[in-house]
């Protein structure tokens, strides 16, 4: 019952998105306010109709209802109640529906605002949101359909379909196949929802931009209604990327966060263009600048969107997080092309209506150096861009693949994160309008002394003469600085008018311009992960050794011991080799580490789990890479020493909190403060209701 | 007999006695030494898995051949070639620079450039002619908030 129900109100979900895009196009060019308000009223129905398939979906997956394909593709009996839940988004047709349930639930959200002084956009948000939704239904119900059942014909051939099959009856195999083990860790339990979330928050922005380009209300009127949105959507996105990180540092026993995997740029590429729009629509804001461009970004950062869920689903690309492959891939592709040519057309449409109301009068101007910033975070995105597709490209053209492996990317985005990170510190030093050396290099004196001060501490403390260390740090402790100063100075100000401790001025500061503090902390939080990222990028150090129990492997002063070995199954249909190894650092006992590898009998998939210390100062990450299985007498280990590495996750803590400040909602929503610039009138006129 | 038993007992000892010297002279390369090579290598069959760090045993034994290799005396470039030409360029963690693979370095520096230029013509274009010490009526910047401003005044005064 529940399969026929969950795809019937599935179906039910499309035809009502496709009625949306309909009612909402018809309303709009008969300026029929009553089919405008259909259309919402469509599209806020999608949510509780997708919940409702979703929830059956997931009632299947808990209840072991093997028949259904997709439960048994990615349960089993012996996984526990939340991971059956979180199969959900564990297998392809499975996370098209998450992904669809989240896109509705944010058009629903984003239409129960009020539209009063923004009437006219009501229409194309409407439109471009059903599109993208619709789209990912249509996949679902034509292609990647979750609830399929098994079927067997009278020859005992199974067979899967939605609908019996004549001459066949029900099959419902004992158990099912099980999650793929790598996807059973805590970090990518989350780590989907966030980046889905991220995707698809995006789209919101973007529906907006579309909605001004074809009403020719191309003020900032847009960007202000979705700034929030986007703080909201790059949070998830940000989030969704360190908890990509994480798992890969915990469950992949690669000894690192990050290995430039196709997929993990293919979600990284949106947060490029997705970082440059928040920036640049500031330019917009303050000085009615670059009004073009954030188009041009927002329309790349949603063009990135599904080309970043196309490559996970897909499996057009090689790559470890492509566990779905299907045929899926065209129509992605064309999708893609099809909004990407109809968003450009429009932007050329409209492009005599973009033109800047101010003029740029200083190159050190913040305006100035936010192009700059937007500049470098292009460029990154061109390389990523280009190391992603470049295989296909070769392979198309002369029949041989080739990897475009993390040496190319390091080389070729090193630089340019640097000069980001030095950019960082100092754009908000300068102001709109107009800056001069001369006052930027008042307001960064006293933070270029100390960065100055710390790097001496930096080579004659910890000895440390590595040249692309020193300017990774120097670029750090400058930016660090500066934030700092910034916070400081502000407080300290405050302060003495208000006769308020620095904590409390500090405070209500920020609650004065969360915006600002809130962009500050993330900053800040940018800084932290950047100094995780060199300490494990250039002071990595790893050994790899065969040894007996009692034996040690030693390494940048730390040693491991090997003292025992237990082989055993457990109740889950795993079979585990957990080595106990000890560790000292310079003669002293620090404790106990269990680094093990699970073999999943289901999907027959080792699974590798390291051991791993972690202080503020470094991990020691050992894995268990080979083992005696009769004597238990030897037992080889692969051990990394990684400096600084926990700072990343410490700076994406700091990260959510500045972007919770900078997103926070102020008491008016609608507050704007005065522009000196003129108020350019709507060109369309809201439309005289039936 | 005897003193052809003494031969070939001679004969023997002596080489063990080479084998062992030799063995001796060139042990077999460390797993760090391997993994050094590896790290520059990716799985030939595995999707994007560095071969160093891939968990199946086509790799051990592939990890097992740059061993081997080592202790023939190869250097990491002969053996990068040699599995480039045993499984194809897809193994080298990078293209090999010739032929259409020079786009994959080539375009990026390219596309910055013009980047660059873009941005110069952009600034160029947009920039008034101001002298340096021209005033700008910070009342018509737009600021987003007034009390900032009035701790920026502050600030001026005290300094």
């Amino acid at each position: 019952m529940f399969v026929d129900f969950g795809y019937g109100v599935l179906v039910i979900s499309f035809l009502l998105a496709i009625y949306a895009i309909g009612s909402a196009i018809y309303g709009f060019k008969s300026k029929s306010q009553k089919w405008v308000e259909s259309s919402r009223l469509a599209m806020q129905l999608t949510f509780p109709m997708i919940s409702l398939s979703a929830l059956s979906l997931i009632y299947l997956l808990v209840t072991d209802q093997y028949h259904v394909a997709f439960v048994y593709e990615v349960t089993s009996r012996s996984m526990p109640m939340y991971l059956k839940i979180t199969s959900l988004w564990g297998g392809q047709s499975g996370s098209l529906v998450f992904w669809g349930w989240l896109m509705s639930a944010f058009a629903t959200a984003v239409t129960l605002r009020k539209w009063d002084r923004d009437q006219e956009f009501l229409p194309w948000v409407v439109v471009v949101s059903s599109v993208t939704l619709a789209f990912f239904l249509g996949l679902v119900i034509f292609y990647e359909n979750p609830f399929v059942k098994y079927w067997q014909t009278f020859s005992g051939e199974v067979i899967s379909a939605m609908f019996q099959p004549a001459g066949s009856v029900p099959f419902s195999p004992p158990d099912g196949r099980g999650l793929n083990p790598l996807l059973r860790h805590p970090g990518m339990v989350i780590h989907p929802p966030m980046l889905y979330l991220g995707f698809v928050s995006f789209v919101i922005p973007f529906a907006f931009a579309i909605a001004a380009l074809v009403t020719g209300r191309t003020d900032d009127r847009w960007i202000r209604i979705t700034r929030r949105w986007t703080i909201v959507a790059w949070l998830f996105l940000s989030i969704g990327l360190v908890l990509g990180g994480r798992w890969a540092y915990d469950v992949l026993g690669w000894g690192g966060y990050w290995g430039w995997d196709p997929v993990e740029i293919a979600a990284f590429m949106p947060w490029l263009s997705g970082t440059a729009f928040l920036h640049s629509v500031m330019i917009q804001e303050k000085r009615g600048m670059l009004k073009y461009w954030n188009m041009i970004l927002i329309i790349t950062t949603y063009a990135l969107v599904i080309f970043g869920t196309f490559h996970t689903r897909s499996g057009v690309l090689s790559s470890v997080h492509a566990f779905a492959q299907s045929a899926i891939g065209p129509s992605f592709f064309i999708f893609i092309g099809l909004t990407f040519v109809t968003s450009v057309a429009l932007l050329i449409y409209r492009w005599a209506d973009l033109k800047s109301e101010a003029q740029m009068t200083s190159l050190l101007s913040r305006e100035a150096l936010f192009l700059l910033n937007n500049l470098l975070f292009m460029s990154i995105l061109v390389v990523c861009f280009w190391g992603v597709i470049f295989p296909l490209i070769s392979e198309l053209l002369t029949g041989q693949k080739v990897t475009v492996g993390p040496p190319f990317y390091e080389r070729a985005t090193g630089p340019l994160f640097a000069a980001l990170l030095l950019l960082m510190g100092i754009a908000p030093l300068s102001a709109w309008g107009h800056s001069t050396l001369k006052t930027l290099g008042n307001a960064m004196w006293k933070p270029l002394v100390a960065a100055v001060l710390a790097m001496l501490v930096v080579v004659f403390v910890f000895s440390i003469y590595e040249p692309y260390a020193l300017v990774g740090f120097f670029v750090v402790f400058t930016s660090a600085f500066i934030t700092m100063y910034e916070f400081w100075r502000a407080a300290r100000a405050r302060g003495k008018a208000q006769k308020e401790n620095l904590l409390v001025a500090l405070w209500r500061l920020a609650g004065r311009n969360r915006r600002r503090y809130g962009g500050y902390l993330i900053h800040l939080s940018i800084v932290l992960m950047a100094l995780g990222i060199i300490g494990i990028e250039m002071f990595q150090s790893e050994t790899q050794g065969t040894i007996a129990q009692g034996q040690s492997l030693k390494i940048d002063g730390y040693s491991v011991i090997y003292k025992d070995l237990a082989v055993f199954d457990t109740n889950d249909n795993r079979n585990v080799a957990r080595a106990v190894i000890s560790v000292e650092k310079d003669g002293k006992y620090l404790g106990e580490l269990n680094p093990r590898r699970d073999y999943f009998y289901e999907s027959q998939q080792p699974m590798t789990i390291p051991g791993v210390r972690s202080t503020m100062e470094d991990d020691l990450y050992v894995i268990l890479v080979d083992w005696q299985p009769i004597l238990s007498t030897g037992a080889t280990f692969k051990v990394y020493h990684n400096p600084l590495v926990n700072w990343l996750w410490l700076g994406t803590i700091l990260m959510i909190l500045g972007s919770v400040v900078a997103a926070w909602p102020d008491k008016d929503p609608d507050y704007a403060p005065a522009r000196v610039r003129r108020e350019k009138k709507a060109v369309y006129q809201p439309g005289s209701a039936d | 007999m005897t003193r052809k038993l003494m031969i070939i007992l001679t004969v023997s000892l002596m080489a063990f006695a080479w084998a062992t010297q030799v063995s001796a002279q060139t042990p077999l390369p460390s797993d760090d030494e391997v993994n050094a090579v590896a790290r520059q290598l990716f799985c030939p069959v595995c999707e994007n898995t560095p071969l160093d760090v891939c968990p199946t045993q086509a790799c051990a034994q592939w990890r097992e051949l740059i061993r081997t290799k080592l202790s023939e005396g190869w250097n990491q470039d002969q053996i990068k070639q040699y599995f480039a030409a045993q499984y194809g360029a897809r193994v080298l963690s990078e293209p090999p620079r010739q032929g259409l693979n020079w786009l994959v370095y080539i375009i990026p520096p390219v596309l910055m450039l013009i980047g660059v230029y873009i941005l110069f013509r952009a600034f160029q274009s947009m920039r008034k002619p101001v002298l340096a010490d021209v005033e700008i009526d910070e009342s018509k910047i737009p600021d987003s908030d007034e009390y900032l401003s009035r701790i920026e005044d502050e600030l001026k005064k005290r300094n």
